[in-house]
Parts: structure tokens; sequence; C-alpha cells
């Protein structure tokens, strides 16, 4: 018997989120829609089946979010036979005054974390299971497994407490929350290798497609559900395209491609010379630290 | 570096850039296995081009990440392109041009799947040196040729050593300064080889290379012809790592299993049924193996191993599996399931190295709560039986308190017994964090030595 690296990383995020059970009295799992976040349930059903999971799926959606991304949100929460709550940044804007974001590339994104902070008060979550990795963005190297965020949900990227083996702390005060990325050791291709092996339902937007969008400083913007608003100087087109993240509409783009099946995706990812973030996220492209500074806000 | 150094460095990323991306297609068909390893130090001593370099050469930048560091070199005075870009994340590090917290990096290579544990090397954050070898199989301990074993070279490998890596590889580093001269590198291995008599290490492996110009890295050097090994990357790709339970033997990698959590669904049909969720962190498990149960002694047998659902006749580390027994036994998280016939330390009074985390003094008297697999207990520190000089490898007895960043073996007494093997013997059950009560941080780091006498 042998272990190849898959099996091992596997393992070692069933054991993260069994530590989340064992551990803490409220915890969550943030569900986006996203393939990190399908990973984190089908590893989650390994880790507690036949038991129920110890926590429920928690989306903030920010109103901005592909229809595919959403139907298939509620029909896998409806096909595990487990618990979705879902928290609007719509409600959050008119409750708290939020002034929106305007312009030309404006995004909800960065609201989402006053409903995240909002429903972790709310359901006085203390450790909310998220999907972000490593790999994805070099503030995202440094953080730990279990990240500890104060009342405001802030990263003190100097006060991180040291992990050791696979020994986690979780102790915490109350008010305190922790962020836990049982997939912190995962790269892109390992989600979608496994995606593979295990045979794991994907919204369709994952593969080719056609659509409606609008190119904007180079990039893809699909036009559904009108969240971004041609300007008379974009150029409206017809592509076969698909996504490699699903984000917000405001700020996923989406890559041209023919790959409608997951061995043409994983191939396409393979011979890919741009970063996963790099091609399709606008939100991080604005400054050196832009994503440092987010976490320190209290993002995921 | 130099302004020189800098521009050929430049140069290399570029040169990069220019160079078709090969990859492998059937990457992803092959099982491969996964090597997780540390590069400890500063970017003085070269750590940031070696990664730098191991990453390009190995196709593993992607040409916006590339980019990204080419526009951030842009805002400083030199204009330079600036390797630690790639390697440091966080602001504070950028503006001081230090490494202050681990940072992992991933990359793959037709034969295996890696995990570079990028870890500071000056002596303030030992901490986080110590966090970042602590799931280590392998560290490179950087050596520049000009400077030869040098103080931070012989904290490293102690730190190496006390965590357990079992592969030490000697990367003698900036070979391109002395001339590429065979003499220093023989110098430097034997200088190595006493040192390494003091410690614990396994296997120690030398490469002279210039990270730089790309010698010994990736590629195999041509100015180096004397030297008949393999680059680093030849050694990372097949240094044997195999822990699979072929060949173990019981005492080498005994049967653990610390339960972190029971599944029970009480519905209609699952009425009776009861699994211990948890991972083997060591050792193998097979169906009908009679089993202890600690600290309760409790014994029954393994009726089932399940794993999503599907039954095994054999599990091993470090799969996370679910077990049922035989028979009803009290068990919850915290307890530790052993086969029988391997039985660990059980105790209450322990005797243990420590690496102290915390900006509090550690002292005699004082009580943390201490957290060995999944069991957590009170313990209070009886003895502080001398402190290690992380440099001069010293034992000073007699010592009141440690401080942050102090190494020390200590006595400690817990409320309930703990059960472990000795760290140097099996470290996936031998090691153990301390957390402070008021805080909750955790401030020390334990490799559990065994019961004091």
């Amino acid at each position: 018997m042998k272990l190849d690296y898959l099996d091992q990383l596997e393992s070692e995020a069933i054991h993260i989120m069994r530590e989340v059970a064992g551990q803490f009295e409220r915890p969550a799992l943030l569900f986006s829609g996203g393939k990190d976040s399908i990973t984190l349930v089908h590893l989650a059903l390994k880790a507690f089946r036949p038991g129920k999971f110890p926590f429920p799926l928690v989306h903030i959606d920010t109103g901005h979010n592909f229809q595919e991304a959403l139907d298939f949100r509620d029909d896998l929460a409806e096909r595990i036979g487990e618990k979705l709550i879902v928290r609007y940044v719509e409600d959050t804007i008119r409750e708290k005054k939020l002034k929106e974001p305007t312009g030309r590339n404006a995004t909800r994104n960065g609201l989402q974390t006053f409903t995240l902070l909002d429903a972790i008060e709310e359901f006085e979550f203390d450790a909310c299971i998220g999907g972000a990795r490593r790999d994805e963005e070099k503030a995202r190297a440094k953080e730990r497994v279990f990240s500890v965020r104060d009342e405001f949900g802030s990263w003190d990227p100097k006060r991180q407490r040291p992990e050791l083996w696979n020994l986690y702390n979780g102790r915490i005060h109350k008010g305190e929350n922790v962020r836990v990325f049982p997939i912190s050791n995962w790269t892109e291709l390992d989600v979608w290798n496994y995606i593979r092996r295990e045979k794991i339902a994907l919204p369709s937007i994952y593969f080719a497609h056609e659509r409606e969008l609008l190119i904007r400083d180079g990039k893809l913007m699909a036009t559904a559900g009108g969240v971004i608003k041609p300007e008379p100087d974009d150029q409206l087109v017809t592509r076969r395209v698909r996504f490699r993240t699903v984000g917000d509409i405001s700020c996923t783009a989406a890559s041209e491609s023919q790959a409608d099946t997951l061995d043409a995706v994983i191939d396409e990812i393979q011979a890919t010379r741009i970063s996963e973030r790099g091609e399709t996220r606008m939100d991080d492209q604005l400054s050196e630290a832009a994503m440092e500074d987010r976490k320190k806000g209290g993002y995921f | 570096m130099s302004e020189r150094a800098n521009d050929r460095a430049a140069g290399a990323v570029k040169s990069v850039l220019r160079q078709p991306l090969i990859r492998s297609f059937t990457l992803s068909l092959i099982k491969m296995d996964l090597l997780r390893f540390i590069t400890a130090g500063s970017v003085d001593d070269g750590k940031s081009t070696l990664i730098g370099r191991l990453l390009y050469d190995s196709k593993s930048i992607l040409a916006d990440q590339l980019e990204a560091i080419e526009r951030a070199s842009k805002s400083r005075d030199d204009g330079e392109i600036d390797l630690a870009l790639l390697t440091d994340g966080l602001r504070s590090e950028r503006e001081q041009g230090i490494t202050i917290d681990v940072a992992y990096r991933y990359f793959q290579t037709p034969k295996r799947k890696f995990i570079i544990v990028d870890a500071p090397g000056h002596i303030q954050y030992t901490r986080n040196m110590v966090t970042g070898a602590s799931n280590c199989q392998l560290a490179v301990v950087l050596v520049d040729a000009r400077h030869g074993v040098a103080e931070q070279t012989r904290r490293h490998s102690l730190i190496a050593s006390l965590l357990g890596i079992p592969h030490i590889v000697v990367a003698v580093n900036k070979m391109d300064l002395v001339d590429y001269s065979q003499d220093v590198f023989s110098n430097i291995c034997i200088h190595y080889a006493e040192l390494a008599k003091k410690l614990n290490a396994h296997q120690v492996t030398y490469i002279p290379m210039s990270a730089l110009n790309g010698d010994n890295v990736v590629d195999r050097s041509t100015t180096m012809p004397w030297y008949e090994g393999p680059t680093l990357l030849e050694h990372l790709e097949t240094v044997g790592i195999d822990d699979d339970a072929e060949g173990k033997t019981e005492e080498r990698h005994p049967a653990r299993f610390p339960v972190q959590y029971v599944i029970r669904p009480q519905t209609a049909e699952l009425h009776d049924y009861r699994g211990y969720a948890g991972k083997i962190t060591s050792g193998l498990f097979r169906k009908g193996d009679a089993i202890t149960v600690l600290p309760s002694g409790e014994t029954s047998t393994i009726n089932a191993i399940e794993i999503a659902e599907e039954h095994l006749d054999e599990a091993i580390s470090p799969m996370s599996v679910v077990l049922h027994l035989a028979t009803d036994v009290d068990i919850s998280r915290g307890d530790l399931i052993v086969r029988s016939n391997s039985q660990p330390v059980s105790t209450q009074t322990v005797d243990a190295m420590l690496c102290w985390m915390d900006t509090k003094e550690f002292k005699v008297g004082n009580k943390y709560v201490l957290q060995v697999g999944t069991a957590r207990t009170r313990c209070s520190v009886r003895e502080i039986t001398y402190q290690l000089n992380v440099n001069t490898y010293e034992e000073t007895e007699d010592v009141e308190s440690l401080k942050l960043n102090d190494l020390a073996k200590v006595v400690l007494r817990t409320a309930q017994p703990i059960s472990f093997d000795p760290y140097q013997k099996n470290r996936a059950t031998g090691g153990a964090i301390l957390i402070d009560e008021t805080s909750n941080v955790t401030v020390g780091a334990l490799m559990l030595v065994g019961e004091a006498g």
C-alpha cells in the first residue's frame, strides 16, 4: 500500500476538518459555489459521513453571482441534505447604509467582508472553514492553516501563532474567530486533478460554452445579469469561453477556451503561462499588497 | 547582492522568460509522492536566489508572476529585478529585505511534487524556523563558500537535528566567488562532517553550487567537472522518503491513532453506529488487531476500518480513517488508540527539549496547557535541566528562566498522564505544544524525550 500526493493532501484536509469539529462549538463552512469550496464539501463528506456535517454551509451572496453557480449551490445543498445559510451583501448595504463602490470597474467584492462579519456575529461562529490556497497569492503563502482573527476579523501577519507538526491550536477568546484553510497546501492543479479523480461535479461555467462578453482592459467580462454596464468604448463579443475561477461577475474574467471536458481543462491549465488569479481576478491587481491589506481588513 | 550579481540575476530572469515553457502533459497521470523541504536563511545567504533558480529552471514561475516582480522592482531606487520579491510576501519583509515568517511554495517535476518551506534564518526568528522545520523530511542548509561553516550553519543544523529532519543537504553556494575551487568545497565538507558527528544528522549530502549562475541547482555545472554527485534537483527528486508500511518495523513505526471526533449519526437505520474518526499518525492497523485505548488502558479489537464509508482490511499512516471496535469502550476526543503489542510511553512526568516561542518568560512553576496528538492537559514546569546554546551547542545549567527563541531541556509534570513515543524515534507522535492559558497562544514546541527519572 502506498499513498500518492493526492491521498496525502486529502488526508491532511480531512484531518484539519475533523480538528475543527473537535475543537469548536459553532463552526461554519464558507461556501462560494466555486471549485475550491465544492472540493471542501466533498472532503467534508469524506470526513463526517455517515454522520451529518458538524457545521452549516454559509454563502455570502454579493448579488453579483453567476446564476449557474447559485443553482449549483442550491442543488448541492439539497442533494447532500445539509443546511445552507445565505446572507446578502445587498441587505448589509441597505441596513448599514454602506456606500457602494461606483465607477467603471466597481465591485462588491470588498463589501462581502461586512456581511461576513455580521454573519459571524449573528450565528456566533467561532471557526469558518474556507477554500483559500497558499499557491494563490503571496500573502496567502504566509498564512497558517488555523488563522486566528480578532473581533474585527483582522489578520495580523506579525502575530501568527506558531503551528507545528499536525497540532492545531484553536483556543480563542470570546469574540475572536479562526479561519481554517484545509486545502492550504493544494495547488490549482491538485484541485483539478482531485476533482477528476473523485468525479466531483462542477457548475457548467467551468467548461467551454458560448456567451456574450465585453472586452475591457484586455479581459473578457461576462455581460450576464447586467452586473457590468457596457460603456460606449466597450466592445461586445460572443466567444467560446470558460471560467478558471468563479467569483463575482464584476471581478471574474473568462478565458477563451474549447475545453469542454475535465481532461481538456486540465491540459489547458498545465500548459498555461499565467497564474490563476493573474488571469482572472481584477481585485488582486491593484497593488503589490492588495491581498495582504484585504486580509488585514477581515477578508476571507 | 552586488550590482554585478544583480545584473546577472536580471539576465537570468529574462533568459528564462524567453525559453519556451515545456511541461509534461502526463504529470497528473503518474502516481507521485510529495517531499516537504526547508530552506532557511536570508537574502544575503542567497536563499531567495536559490529558490528562484529552482522555480525558474524547473519552469514553475508563470509569466504574470514574473511581470509582477518586474513591476515591483521598478518602484525601487536601483530598478534592478529583485529576486527576493518572489519569496518575501509581506510588506514589512519587502521593506526590510528579510524573511520574517515561513512561506510555503509549490512546484513539481515529472518525478515528484515539492513543498518548499521558506523560513527565516536570523536568530530572532528561530521560532519561525522551528515551525517550518516541524513537517519537513529534508533541510537545505546554505553555506556561503567564502565563509565556510559559520554560526548560522551551526544554528540551522542544530534546529534540523532537534526537529528530527532525516535528510540534510549542505548547499555550498556562491562557488563562483571562490573560482569553483574543489579545495574550498572539500574543506567545507570535512569541517561540516565534524559538526554532523555532534548532531543526530542521519544522512548528509554535499553539493557545490552557484545559485546565481545556475550551477548544480537544476542543471549540471560545466565549471565544476570535479564534482560527480547529483544536482540539487536530482537529489530532491530521488532522495528516499518512502514512508509506506512495507519494511516498517513495529518498533520504528508503532501503530498510533489519536481520536479526533466520534461519528454517531443516531438515525433509525444507523442507530448503533459509533465510529472513531482520526488520522493514523504512525504505522499500520489491520482489521482484527488487538488495541489498547490510552490513557484508560481499556482493550478491544478492531472490527472495521472505514474511509469514506468504504471498508478496508488495513490502513497505514497518514490515512484519515474511521475505526470501529468490537466492544463498547468509553472513548472520546483526546484518547490514543494503539496496537496492544506496541505500547508508547505513558507518564505524568516528562523530559522534553523545548523551543520557547513567547515574549513572556518561561519559568519553573509556571503552568501551561500541553497538547500532544488530540489530547490536552494542564502541566507545570518542574525544572529547566539545561539551556542549549543554539550556536555553540554548549549546555548551561542553573538557568532560572527562558526567553523568546531559547532552547532548553526541561521537565514537566502533567495533570493527566500523556502517551507518546520519544520524538527522536517517532516524530509523528513525539511532538507537543505548550499553550498559554490566558492568551491562548502557542508558546512552546516540545520534542518529548521520555519519562523523567
